[in-house]
């Protein structure tokens, strides 16, 4: 370290060569022991200084100190608590939109059911299930609108879910009216014979049909034919065109309609 | 001149070889060559003040890097090894900027 103490002999600048020449004088090569021993020194220190060079680019954690660490660990922690959290907060949105998903789709299923309902109902939907095919024969014009009034009221009672006269589905506002000598359903001029398919308990239905005094009894002192027919599988495929009410509107509940 | 080569061949032979430094030597191999930068200069510095010695060099680069290693050796042994290694660098760098300061002086006359 005695090099770089502040010089005890000579002041600088009073040596009869100038700083660069003495630069240059010491630059030179000398084939001394010594001058080899410096170049082998400053190889030395070249390769020390790249290879440190290098080392610090290439470490890790691992050149760092246990404080160093500590903190880096507190940050790490941090973070991962706070990504925790969003993990759990994304999560939780997720449920609440997965759950409400599933109460959309049961509240679609329902709606759909009422739908169905309605429409068969209302007419607006086609219906097929078990049910009887009654047909009047009518050839002397004597059946009249509240014999089939009757007809329908009678199915109704027992059990009919869709009836369809013709083919004119009949519904709540369905009327009979009289058309020149036959007979009309909502406008619709029925042709004889008639055709009543009925959506409904079979068994039931044609017994109401058969009771004694009832409406085949009632035709057939007429003079008009009935015949009955019951089947397992039928279709009541007239719609009934569902008119704007113009002046009824509906008293919003609260309460949803049970299924009729 | 010699060992100005000396030096670009040294960085050049580490550059490329890519040495791994011995776990033991990791802590010390920064402060010493911070310690035989701080001799390099010091002996420019004994060039321009025309009191260079070839011998004094040598055994200053070595007493240099010997003694900053051993200090921070020691400083690790009692747990103060940091704290130590920025002493060390930092009095071995006020040294090279008054050493340079002092070429500086001589080579520019400022």
């Amino acid at each position: 370290m005695s090099q770089s103490d502040p010089p005890t002999s000579g002041q600088p600048g009073t040596s009869d060569r100038s700083p660069w020449q003495r630069l240059m004088l010491m630059a030179r090569p000398r084939a001394t022991k010594a001058n080899a021993f410096a170049a082998l020194l400053a190889v030395i220190l070249g390769f020390a200084v790249a290879t440190q060079v290098r080392q610090n680019q290439e470490l890790g954690l691992a050149s760092l100190r246990q404080s160093e660490l500590v903190t880096i660990l507190d940050n790490a922690t941090l973070l991962s608590s706070r990504l925790d959290q969003n993990a759990r907060d994304l999560q939780a949105t997720r449920d609440a939109l997965v759950s409400g998903s599933t109460g959309d789709a049961a509240a679609l299923r329902a709606a759909q059911e009422r739908l169905d309902a309605l429409g068969i109902l209302a007419g607006t939907a086609r219906a097929h299930g078990p049910g009887i095919e009654m047909t009047i024969g009518d050839p002397g014009g004597k059946v009249t609108p509240p014999l089939l009034l009757d007809a329908v009221e009678e199915l109704r009672d027992a059990g009919a879910e869709a009836i369809q006269v013709g083919n004119v589905r009949v519904v709540a506002s369905s009327s009979f009216g009289p058309s020149g000598s036959g007979v009309e359903l909502d406008g619709t001029r029925l042709t004889e014979p008639y055709s009543i398919l009925a959506i409904g308990d079979a068994q039931t239905m044609s017994s109401a049909m058969e009771i004694p005094g009832g409406l085949s009894e009632n035709i057939r002192q007429l003079g008009a034919s009935i015949s009955v027919t019951q089947r397992s599988e039928l279709t009541v495929g007239a719609l009934h065109a569902l008119r704007e009410p113009r002046y009824a509107r509906p008293v919003s509940s609260p309460a949803p309609a049970a299924t009729p | 001149m010699i060992p100005a080569l000396g030096l670009l061949v040294g960085l050049a032979v580490g550059l490329f070889l890519h040495p791994a430094v011995p776990l033991a030597l990791q802590p010390y191999l920064p402060i010493a060559v911070i310690a035989a930068l701080d001799a390099v200069f010091g002996g420019v510095r004994a060039v321009l003040d025309g009191i260079f010695n070839d011998k004094v060099f040598v055994v200053s680069f070595l007493s240099n890097v010997v003694v900053a290693a051993f200090i921070v050796f020691l400083g690790d042994q009692l747990g103060v090894g940091s704290q130590l290694s920025t002493g060390v660098v930092v009095v071995l760098g006020i040294r090279i900027f008054s050493n340079v300061a002092s070429i500086r002086r001589h080579l520019f006359r400022a």
